[in-house]
């Protein structure tokens, strides 16, 4: 009953609200990044005012899509299929019964064909939400187990993490496409002359404001995957553990989501239809982790976008 | 001016607490009528399942009467029981009885194989854990319900306009004690 007193009360509603609003800063912070690095590469290939116009408009379209079609390139990215009901019964009927208890909307569900076990929820709203699991997770996982992992997703579900996570792939996507191209016109210098003409053109005497505007460009430039990565750690590891402590009330069973993170640490199968871009998505972090990391490991960690299992783990047990 | 001004703000803020307030309460007490039908659909869905098993299995192991016999009489039981106390035991009994049935499979390797056997096993699995979550969700609804009415400013809302109290969903003490296993 402790669990249920801790989240009946205010808890979730703030964790709720408080996603709404970070992903409102996050899509007017994502419109204003975008805008600012496609200035400073208007500015670099030349383009004048009809760049900038350009710039602008690519960064509305791209946010607009990361709210709207964030889930469908999440699951694209993961190559995710449709599960029918005739042929994933006890899939659709524990997550029907979940739903029964926890008052949400049934979600679209998805099926990866992957044997390493792995699943993950995305969408904007409990309305248009959508659950994927590989098949490797079906098969390994038992009854009791699969509710748990499930009922760990439709949290995600309930306390609209869904929602700023899934924004994070569309972001973090288009700023590697971003950087990637940026790197890519840098090297080959193509903007120079060009860059030479819009200044003559207006008039050549902003010289000094160019090389500054040149300089914080090619920074947000350098700098953006790091802000991807940045972006993504932050919308994830902290929602993981409460994910967990949210599913087992929906569950009222901790040993069943604890044996199932349990055999997520022991397989060590490597999920393959996941992405540096999606890997905050999935319950269980899909790069492989070695021991043998070695003096990286500690630097590693700060890019990982969940808490080790075994913490996760032992914070179930104190339930 | 600036008095009745603040008097004014004070009142149309009381109005519109009062009218969050008495919406909100109402909107639990529906979701409690919903989450308690919603119960009633589960378990008339289990109903309808029950006599296709019966039918499969009979194909596989038809001088297991009295296993049989058993789940027709307590799913029998259960739609005409008349009050929550009555349907709560024929529940009890119908979900012993569906237990047996299950256990057939281990005997009957045809039985186990069939398909349509397997299909009917996880729906009936599937529903009962829907019974069960159902039964959770309502009580939860309850919970929420009860502690709104309770608990101050809201408590003198739901006075003047009659919220009562609602009663959980309770399992009977048979359940709750120890599973008995015979051979």
């Amino acid at each position: 009953m402790t669990v249920a007193t801790l989240f009946a009360g205010a808890g979730m509603y703030d964790q709720v609200t408080s996603n709404k609003r970070r992903s409102w800063l996050l899509v007017a912070g994502f419109a204003l990044f975008v805008g600012l690095v496609c200035v400073a590469f208007a500015y670099f290939i030349g383009g004048g005012p009809i760049g900038i116009a350009f710039a602008l408009i690519f960064a509305i379209v791209t946010s607009w899509g990361a709210y709207w079609k964030s889930d469908t390139v999440a699951l694209t990215m993961s190559r995710a299929k449709p599960a029918p009901v005739e042929d994933y019964a006890r899939y659709h009927n524990i997550v029907e019964g979940l739903c029964i208890a926890s008052g949400l909307p049934k979600p679209r569900l998805y099926i990866i064909d992957d044997p390493a076990p792995n699943a993950f929820a995305t969408g904007r709203n409990p309305r248009n939400a959508a659950v994927a699991v590989t098949t490797g997770l079906l098969e390994k996982m038992n009854r009791i187990e699969l509710e748990g992992v499930l009922a760990h997703e439709l949290s995600h579900v309930k306390n609209y993490d869904i929602l700023v996570s899934t924004l994070a792939v569309t972001m973090v996507g288009v700023v590697a496409l971003l950087a990637d191209l940026g790197v890519r016109m840098l090297w080959w210098g193509g903007g120079r002359t060009n860059n030479r003409d819009w200044d003559r053109n207006n008039g050549g005497n902003n010289n000094g404001f160019g090389v500054i505007f040149a300089a914080v460009g090619f920074a947000l430039l350098a700098l953006s995957p790091l802000i991807a990565v940045l972006m993504q750690r932050a919308v994830s590891r902290k929602r993981e553990t409460l994910a967990d402590v949210s599913g087992v009330e929906m569950t009222r069973y901790p040993p069943g989501l604890i044996s199932a993170l349990e055999k997520l640490k022991e397989d060590s199968t490597v999920v393959h239809s996941a992405s540096r871009a999606t890997a905050h998505l999935w319950i269980e972090q899909p790069s492989a982790q070695t021991e043998e990391e070695g003096k990286l490991s500690r630097f590693n960690r700060m890019f990982d976008t969940h808490p080790p299992l075994e913490e996760r783990i032992a914070l179930l047990r104190e339930l | 001016m600036i008095f009745v001004i603040i008097l004014l703000v004070v009142v149309v803020l009381l109005a519109l607490y009062a009218i969050v307030t008495y919406n909100g309460l109402v909107g639990l007490r529906n979701r409690i009528e919903n989450a308690w039908a919603q119960i009633d659909v589960q378990l008339k869905r289990r109903y309808d399942l029950i006599p296709n098993l019966v039918e499969t299995v009979k194909g596989y192991a038809a001088h297991e009467r009295e296993t049989l016999d058993a789940v027709i009489t307590a799913r029998n039981a259960g739609m005409n029981a008349q009050g929550p106390q009555e349907q709560a035991a024929a529940e009890n009994m119908l979900t012993g009885a569906l237990k047996s049935v299950f256990a057939l499979s281990e005997a009957y390797p045809d039985l186990k194989a069939n398909q349509n056997f397997a299909q009917l096993q996880e729906e009936l699995t599937g529903t009962e854990g829907r019974i069960a979550y159902a039964r959770q969700f309502y009580n939860d609804t309850v919970y929420r319900y009860n502690t709104k009415i309770q608990s101050f400013p809201s408590n003198v809302l739901a006075g003047m306009f009659r919220f009562s109290e609602r009663e959980y969903f309770q399992a009977d003490d048979d359940s709750r004690g120890p599973v008995q296993v015979s051979f």
